[in-house]
């Protein structure tokens, strides 16, 4: 059983290091299909670690695997532990993580680096299995700048594209910000607890009580501003939507199913840190609602397929972090769980349908028009059916239909707030109407209606290897709001038990039928008014009919002009005092202290060369010096016996 | 003084021939041949040892040092018809050219 | 002082007298055979020190194989001599300073010799036929001796590789 806990993570790490090694010679497909059971094996682990779990009484097993650091009073183990919660998400990482992976061996076909992107792929499923599956926040931190370093990785996957490399590295900083506040929580918790592990840490903050409100609202909140690095929340949301330079499956996989969710899953772990920082629960509940907000009003006039779901991905995480703060860690989790299944299935069938739309590229050799425009599309229902309907399906989940997985668990959240914080049920409340929206737009522009280029016209159902993880997810997110059902449900708050020893007991809550139906209410009229004003779009140069708002349009579709503010607030002054230092400071100062060193080393061994005469014998004639004199000192000193 | 004390100065005697010589000549071949002497004496002493404390591990060295000195003649005589080739010459003060 | 000594006297004055025609000769293939002489006598040595085994292996394995070997290339490459041509300048105080070295290094052993060893001795001589080397060599020494039948094979190679054609 000890070893069992690490064989999840060891798989991937195996496969990794096999397709590493031997990657250029197996050739992509052989590759994809050793990363592919590799990941399926951690999943078949991380079920048989799932009903260990169950079955055990504390629904927790861990394992020591020795010291790792101790210095002083600092003494962080190698710890492993399994509990509801990370079980949970293990199995979505994995079980996810496989579909995407067998997902990208077709998606991935005919690139010549295909063996590093399985590489990377691996070595990320094994980087997040070891930050949930972490018994202590500095192993956490270690998985969690892993996973950065992945996702770093993946996002500039084609760097030969100046682009691309640009969102990598914008990823990268951006989320070292969130770092570095992270680490400077861990040395709070550690001064203020005298340990990073869960259970000390846990243990103590709740014998404090009231007693450590202060500083325990401190740490929650650096906590929180790493938590908004990883799971892109405002204002650190802006490397997210760039980061969809990368391959589709990373997208799906990366930013939207997994990494992005680290934060949420650290604010749940902590939910007994937080829970004695009401402050802190009151601004997590704000930013995560006006996160949601602004990024599912952008959502609302952007082209580019992957663009809307990005910053969907942004303003569902924005739900699960408003729910966090309202204390609803369950739905939070719940909300993580069903948004995994539908965002990964909509990033993929996206990716399906840019496949389908580069086909006649491919085909004719002609350069075609941008295949991830919405503009170009149009019409696809007919040529891609399979992806279509799976679309359509996640589509509506994340719009919030019943009896779609997204209806329950965006319900829950929603219901929390309304509750819990009048403020962010408000925007919360408007953003779903947005969410509806979007989805609609989407979905109608892409699939209905006429095709708007020949590239559409030309469009073909992707390959099997696609389309089954996608239909796979579809079930999924259908059916995956079955396990939380509200109260009067048959199998009713299954989640919730399930996760109570970790969160804490919350009582099971009855459907709010009269909230819940205004919701499907507006969120269908969202959805039918989508339909009736994007009937009308008929070629690819016709103007988005949002237009007629006027500055209101124009806010969402610049994005709230975020990234204008910050190249003027942040970018801009950086690069001054950068340059400052590089001509006078650096070149001045430093490389007049470097290369002063530099020449008197030179001239030093200039003077010591002389005493290499290049010739052996005289090397010779040193050693038998030494070796006298040592005799000589032995003699003398007496030492010899 | 005991029985074996004249091996341990003769042996002694010839290390220090060998040494000498190492260091004096300018002939590959004549300083391997050298290093061989100094081995010798090397081994010599050995035997000695053995003979004196009674016990049979010193002779198990010489066995081991006269392997190793098979093995190192082997490869140094090689070395040196590699860089007879190259220099036209066995004369190690020509191999100075790391200086520089 | 027994007859034994008197071949000991005997034998150590060749050795010497060889070892420094050795070292003395201009001509290698002289100096290849003073050492000859040399390692004849220190296997003579050998059985007086009750080492019969040793005796007969320094005479096959040094004299011959390594000194054949010695000659085979000596001859083979024509090295007898170096050109006339005189060491260098800059070497000029190597051979006084490396004699003096030398005389230093005799001096010390020999006072540690005559100070420093126990002078006590082995009562009764040891077995050493064949018979026990062999049960030493393949009993506590096995781990050295198949390390030292690899480093025969590197040399093999390494030999072979140095001296390939291009």
């Amino acid at each position: 059983m000890q070893t069992l806990i690490l064989l999840p993570i060891l798989i991937p790490l195996a496969g990794m290091l096999v397709n590493a090694a031997f990657g250029g010679r197996i050739g992509g497909r052989a590759a994809g299909l050793i990363a592919t059971v590799a990941v399926a094996a951690s999943f078949g682990i991380s079920v048989v670690l799932f009903a260990q779990v169950a079955a055990t009484p504390a629904r927790a097993i861990g394992a020591d695997f020795g010291p790792w650091i101790r210095v002083s009073e600092l003494n962080v183990p190698y710890g492993f532990r399994v509990d509801a919660l990370s079980a949970t998400m293990m199995l979505i990482i994995t079980g996810i993580g496989g579909l995407i992976h067998l997902y990208s061996i077709g998606y991935m076909k005919g690139d010549p680096r295909t063996p590093r992107f399985f590489v990377y792929l691996n070595l990320f499923v094994a980087s997040m299995l070891t930050l949930v599956m972490a018994d202590s926040f500095l192993l956490m931190f270690v998985g969690w700048e892993l996973v950065g370093l992945c996702s770093y990785l993946l996002i500039g996957f084609w760097f030969t594209d100046i682009k691309n490399a640009e969102a990598g590295r914008k990823a990268f900083v951006v989320n070292r910000i969130g770092d570095v506040a992270f680490v400077l929580g861990l040395l709070l918790i550690f001064f203020t607890f005298g340990s990073l592990s869960y259970g000390e840490v846990f243990e103590k903050a709740e014998a404090m009580k009231g007693a450590a409100a202060g500083v325990l609202t401190v740490i929650t909140l650096l906590l929180f501003v790493g938590a908004a690095g990883k799971s892109a929340q405002l204002p650190l949301f802006v490397w997210l939507p760039d980061a969809m330079a990368g391959p589709t499956p990373v997208s799906a996989l990366i930013h939207a199913a997994t990494m992005v969710t680290a934060g949420i899953y650290m604010l749940i772990r902590s939910n007994v840190l937080l829970e004695h920082a009401p402050i802190a629960m009151q601004v997590i509940a704000i930013v995560g609602a006006l996160t949601a907000f602004v990024a599912g009003y952008a959502a609302l006039t952007q082209w580019d397929i992957k663009k809307v779901l990005a910053y969907s991905t942004i303003s569902q995480l924005g739900f699960m972090v408003a729910g966090v703060g309202v204390g609803a860690f369950v739905a939070s989790q719940f909300h993580l769980l069903t948004h995994a299944f539908f965002k990964a299935l909509l990033f993929l069938a996206a990716g399906s349908v840019i496949h389908g739309m580069e086909h006649r590229a491919h085909e004719t050799g002609q350069h075609g028009a941008d295949p991830q425009d919405m503009r170009n599309m149009g019409g696809l229902r007919a040529k891609m059916p399979l992806t279509t309907l799976t679309f359509i399906l996640g589509g509506l989940a994340l719009a919030g239909i019943p009896p779609l997985a997204g209806f329950w668990s965006k319900d829950e959240i929603i219901a929390a707030a309304a509750k819990d914080n009048p403020i962010a049920f408000a925007l919360l409340g408007l953003t779903a109407v947005f969410t509806a929206f979007y989805v609609g737009r989407q979905i109608f522009l892409v699939f209905f209606g006429k095709p708007r280029s020949a590239d559409a016209e030309h469009a073909v159902e992707s390959a099997p290897t696609m389309t089954i993880p996608l239909i796979a997810l579809a079930v999924f997110a259908v059916l995956g709001g079955l396990i939380n059902l509200p109260k009067g449900f048959p199998g009713e708050a299954w989640l919730g038990d399930w996760l109570a020893p970790v969160v804490g007991k919350e009582p099971h809550e009855p459907l709010n039928l009269a909230l819940a139906g205004v919701f499907v209410a507006l969120a269908v009229a969202a959805i039918a008014g989508a339909v009736g004003l994007y009937r009308r779009f008929a070629s690819a140069d016709s103007v988005d009919p949002l237009t007629r708002l006027g500055p209101l349009y124009a806010v969402s579709s610049r994005k709230w002009y975020l990234d204008e503010i910050y190249r003027a607030v942040i970018i801009k002054p950086f690069y001054m005092g950068a340059s400052f230092l590089a001509r006078i400071f650096e070149l001045g100062g430093i490389d007049g202290i470097v290369n002063g060193a530099g020449r008197l080393a030179t001239e030093m061994s200039e003077t010591l060369r002389e005493l290499q005469t290049g010739f052996a014998r005289t090397y010779g004639l040193v050693m038998l010096m030494g070796a006298v004199a040592i005799l000589v000192y032995f003699l003398v000193s007496g030492t010899a016996r | 003084m005991n029985e074996t004390t004249p091996y341990i100065l003769l042996s002694a005697l010839l290390f220090s021939i060998g040494a000498v010589s190492v260091l004096t000549r300018r002939n590959a071949i004549m300083i391997f041949m050298s290093v061989e002497l100094m081995l010798n004496a090397a081994n010599l002493a050995f035997v000695a040892f053995a003979k004196q404390w009674g016990q049979l591990d010193g002779q198990l060295f010489v066995f081991f040092v006269m392997t190793v000195a098979a093995a190192e003649v082997a490869v140094g005589l090689a070395l040196i018809v590699a860089i007879f080739r190259a220099k036209k010459g066995t004369d190690v003060d020509d191999l100075s050219v790391m200086k520089n | 002082m027994g007859s034994e000594f008197i071949v000991f006297l005997a034998v150590a004055i060749v050795a010497i007298g060889a070892a420094v025609g050795m070292a003395l000769s201009r001509n290698a293939l002289y100096s290849a055979m003073f050492l000859i002489l040399n390692f004849a006598c220190v296997a003579v040595l050998y059985l007086l020190l009750n080492a019969p085994f040793l005796a007969v292996a320094q005479v096959t394995v040094y004299t011959g194989a390594i000194m054949v070997l010695f000659v085979f290339v000596i001859m083979v490459l024509g090295a007898e001599k170096l050109p006339a041509g005189e060491s260098r300048k800059e070497m000029a105080w190597q051979r006084p300073l490396a004699l003096g070295l030398g005389v230093l290094l005799l001096i010390q052993a020999a006072y540690v010799v005559f100070t420093r060893v126990v002078s006590s001795s082995a009562t009764k001589l040891i077995d050493s036929s064949p018979l026990a080397i062999g049960k030493a060599l393949f009993g506590p020494y096995l781990f050295p001796f198949e390390v030292a039948s690899i480093l025969l094979l590197a040399a093999m190679v390494g030999a072979v590789v140095l001296t390939r054609k291009e």
